[in-house]
């Protein structure tokens, strides 16, 4: 009667989903499809959907600081320069501003160096804010939309508020002309003046054929639990500890430097990325900023990203699922990272490993030269596809102004 | 003075109770109030502010207290009324340790600066400025997350094997021609431990000279591998020449009786017990189709260093490199000849008697080089190929085998493994002891030895720790109560069988080390 058609409806649908179930755990493939909140993202073409128009402006705010300094190009921030180059050979790209969706202007902001090779963010306000001047008063696109419909790429320490310590960061905020464009940028965290809502994070640049050469054949069994090479204490800035990486790395060395399956020094060997195919977990801490290079070399190479950072964005977050590729691990429990990595269920392990070994996911991370279907370009342009159409508050009524051209530190207003 | 003893222990408290007891500057220093640590104190500008007093106070606080202490305290006196933005967005969270008394590493006093308004744009728990170094009190391993680590390591690994190693394994018949004498144990326990580490299913043939003995079988047994223990019924002899010829007739024997008689399938490796074999050979053979040929790396040196001179060998280390037999390919990767080893140079200075100190060379080709396909070997196989001689025309008529490369028609269809010759899967050595020299039996000695000789010299101290042997010697009592003298006369047996060893012309002694 009424319970047996329930029972047996139950049961049929028992079937099913066994039946699915079975499916899936008979697919014991070597990589695992990828899709994070925006879906199966990751490879998706972005030509046709969306159309770049790149201002053609004078030399000194690119080429000419390239000339200058060269060491530019191989430096972790020098994604602004590839981006540059790669959306100006793009089928994206239109030489018809009317018809463009996404407008970009190349400002090298990240290339004045220091003779060790470190960026100096003091000019790049001015130089931004010169160049913005500029397209503001030649072409009228900037003025329709006061930037909302524009772009930039910012990839250095705190993005747009372009300075390298965190706390004199915070007090300049996102440069004020920059409040209403989208912001492509390394840096991320929640809650954090120096990330606005809708900019899209994007993997500091790691140079993809020296990662190549370096690759050891995928049967060389993984061997070390736990590896890191790198700073526990910057001696140089922070000599007590407890500001460089808010204590972390220090807490990292302090408690487990005697630790045998932790495979920790700030030691710099050759065979840095051979030793890290040879690992199951390479801790990712925070720095100065939250972001590192570590990220992508862990990624390329295999080696489950243990994240050390609180409220950190990581890059394409809508496209990848971090949480179920990396360990994300809160600042106050580093003294038990032990037991957190060991108690991981192994199959959790497996899985990540298997997400990892996933090709469009190590190709999500670099930026070849010449560009490749599915790596981080791509990524960076699916991701302004994903934001169109633009919505109504985008373009303005004419005589509105919202921006303050007058806002900011008196030191930014003098022109570069 | 008491204060400034008083004083120092109780700094932290002293500096907080510092500026609430400014008022009252008589009485300042007051080392009493224990927990203020924590206490938000209000930070009302004081009416007495700027009494020289006061000031006086301040310096003199200063020196005490350190620059950052009282860099902090000026910061919480003297700051304005309305705090300035800078000071708003930078709370100080200052953790503590987890438990105060063990705390490894100091963290500054943690007194609080009042919350910020809310209209900061840190509503995040994640605040920019100094924080404390978190450090448990106890950061040794745990064991058992350890053993943890080590299941997910392994499991880590057998899953990259099944993805990128070998696919299907094939078994392993490894062939040792072996007898009992004194290093056996050392050799064959050596290998025992490498054939258990080998992820692929084994049988282990043993061919033993002069019979089945239970030394042999006592170490087999222990390896718990699967094993088939051949007995050959001859004394296995004293001059090298001789034993590399005997002991390839040992490896046919085993080759031909279980073998080709009972079918085995599998690849034959020809496992010597004194060889040491790599981890990656047992991978490697697995490629194998028909004939296999590696690369040996040959451990040639003298058995005792200090018979050959100094200048002797500081020519030999600078002129040789390790020598390596096997196969050598052209640039294409096919073979066309051997690396072998040459034995005119050291001729002279080669051993002839198993342990007479001089280097022991090997044959051109040794046999541990080769691996096969066990079909070879069977009378009818399908697929055999025709460059292969049958097994039981092998080694007849006074036909001397010193290479497998005798049991083919055709030396060039070898294939060559491990890159080519190019990686080492295994190192030759043979190192024994005299052929005569005496081991106790299972190396057990039971029961404890009872005569006893004072020692010349003893290397160790006078009075040892409880040693484990003393505490033996002390349960087996022998009858005869030696308690004063329990500590020499242990080290001296110890001191004197070592001494024994070495010149088999002793006496009495001798006779009791005999096998049982």
């Amino acid at each position: 009667m009424g319970s047996g058609t329930w029972i047996l409806a139950l049961l049929v649908l028992h079937s099913v989903f066994d039946g699915i179930y079975g499916l899936e755990q008979e697919v014991n493939h070597r990589t695992e499809r990828i899709s994070g909140s925006a879906g199966d993202v990751l490879e998706d073409d972005p030509v046709g959907r969306l159309k770049v128009f790149v201002y053609e402006l004078p030399s000194k705010y690119n080429k000419k600081i390239l000339h200058k300094d060269p060491r530019c190009l191989n430096h972790m921030f020098a994604a602004e320069i590839y981006m540059h180059r790669f959306l100006l050979s793009s089928p994206v790209r239109t030489l018809n501003p009317e018809e463009a969706d996404w407008f970009y202007a190349p400002v090298y902001t990240t290339c004045d160096l220091t003779p060790n090779g470190l960026p100096l963010p003091f000019k790049s306000p001015r130089m931004m804010r010169s160049a913005i001047e500029l397209i503001s008063t030649n072409w009228p696109f900037w003025n329709r939309t006061e930037g909302a419909d524009h772009f930039f790429v910012v990839p250095h320490d705190f993005g747009a508020c372009f300075h390298y310590q965190e706390e004199k960061a915070i007090d300049r905020g996102i440069l004020q002309l920059l409040k209403r464009a989208t912001l492509v940028q390394t840096f991320g965290q929640r809650n954090h003046v120096c990330l606005k809502d809708g900019s899209i994070t994007i993997p500091p640049y790691a140079p993809p054929q020296k990662m190549q050469t370096h690759l050891i054949p995928p049967d060389t069994p993984r061997s070390i639990f736990v590896y890191f090479r790198g700073l526990f204490y910057d001696v140089g800035n922070d000599p007590e500890g407890g500001y460089y990486a808010r204590g972390a790395r220090a807490s990292v060395w302090e408690n487990f430097k005697n630790n045998p399956l932790f495979d920790i020094s700030t030691d710099h060997p050759t065979t840095y990325y051979e030793d890290m195919q040879r690992a199951v977990f390479c801790l990712c801490p925070l720095g100065w900023a939250p972001w590192s290079p570590r990220l992508v070399e862990a990624v390329v190479f295999g080696c489950i990203p243990v994240v050390i950072a609180d409220d950190i964005v990581l890059p394409f977050a809508d496209a990848i699922p971090w949480e179920e590729i990396g360990v994300f691990v809160a600042e106050e429990d580093v003294p038990k990272l032990d037991t957190i990595l060991t108690s991981i269920p192994i199959e959790v392990i497996l899985r990540k490993q298997r997400l990892l070994a996933n090709p469009s996911m190590k190709q999500a991370m670099l930026f070849p030269q010449p560009a490749q279907p599915g790596d981080a370009f791509h990524q960076i342009l699916n991701g302004l596809a994903r934001k169109l159409p633009h919505n109504e508050g985008v373009y303005l009524k004419p005589g509105q102004k919202i921006l303050n051209w007058t806002a900011g530190p008196v030191g930014d207003l003098k022109p570069w | 003075m008491k204060q400034p003893e008083v004083q120092h222990p109780n700094r932290r408290a002293c500096n907080a109770t510092a500026f609430r007891t400014l008022p009252t500057a008589a009485t300042a220093l007051d080392g009493g109030g224990g927990a203020v640590a924590g206490d938000g104190a209000p930070l009302k500008p004081l009416s007495v502010f700027f009494s020289p007093a006061v000031y006086v106070l301040c310096c003199l606080l200063s020196a005490a207290a350190g620059f950052r202490f009282s860099r902090l305290l000026f910061l919480l006196l003297f700051s304005p009324a309305p705090p300035s933005s800078t000071l708003h967005l930078h709370r100080h969270h200052l953790h503590l340790l987890r438990q105060p008394p063990a705390a490894v590493l100091p963290s500054p006093p943690p007194p609080e600066l009042p919350p910020p308004p809310p209209t900061a744009a840190a509503s995040s728990r994640v605040v920019a400025g100094r924080h404390g170094i978190r450090v448990r009190p106890l950061p040794h391993p745990d064991p058992a997350e350890v053993a943890r680590a080590h299941e997910i390591l392994s499991r880590v690994q057998q899953e990259q094997r099944l993805q990128y190693g070998v696919k299907e394994s094939r078994p392993i018949l490894v062939v040792t021609p072996t007898y009992a004498r004194t290093f056996q144990a050392l050799h064959l326990t050596g290998l025992a431990h490498s054939l258990m580490l080998v992820p692929h299913p084994l049988t282990w043939l043993v061919v033993e000279a002069g019979g089945v003995s239970n030394e042999t079988s006592a170490l087999l047994a222990r390896s718990r591998l699967p094993v088939i223990h051949l007995a050959f019924n001859e004394k296995m002899p004293v001059l090298w020449n001789d034993r590399h010829r005997f002991e390839a007739r040992m490896r046919l024997h085993a080759l031909g009786r279980v073998i080709r008689e009972r079918r085995l399938d599998g690849i034959v490796v020809f496992a010597d017990d004194s060889n040491i074999h790599s981890m990656e050979l047992f991978d490697e053979i697995q490629k194998v189709e028909w004939v296999g040929a590696l690369s040996v790396g040959i451990l040639a040196h003298p058995a005792a260093p200090q018979t050959t001179s100094r200048r002797q060998e500081r020519e030999t280390e600078k002129n040789s490199p390790l020598p390596i037999q096997g196969p050598a390919c052209n640039s294409s990767g096919q073979l066309i000849g051997w690396h072998t080893f040459d034995s005119l140079p050291s001729a002279k200075k080669a051993a002839t008697t198993v342990g007479d100190g001089m280097t022991v060379v090997p044959t051109k080709l040794e046999w541990a080089g080769f691996v096969m396909n066990s079909r070879l070997l069977w009378k009818e196989a399908e697929g055999k190929p025709d460059w292969v001689r049958d097994l039981e025309e092998v080694g007849t008529s006074g036909e001397e085998v010193q290479s497998p490369l005798d049991m083919l028609k055709d030396a060039s269809s070898v294939e060559p493994i491990g890159n080519c010759g190019k990686k080492v899967l295994l190192w030759w050595l043979r190192a024994e002891a005299r052929y005569d020299s005496k081991f106790p039996a299972r190396w057990v000695i039971d029961p404890p030895l009872e005569i006893v000789v004072p020692a010349k010299r003893t290397p160790w101290p006078e009075a040892p720790p409880d040693l484990p042997f003393k505490q033996m010697a002390n349960d087996k009592s022998l009858g005869e109560k030696r308690v004063s003298k329990k500590g020499r006369s242990s080290r001296s047996k110890r001191s004197s069988r070592s001494k024994k060893k070495r010149e088999p012309h002793a006496d009495t002694r001798v006779s009791d080390l005999q096998e049982k």
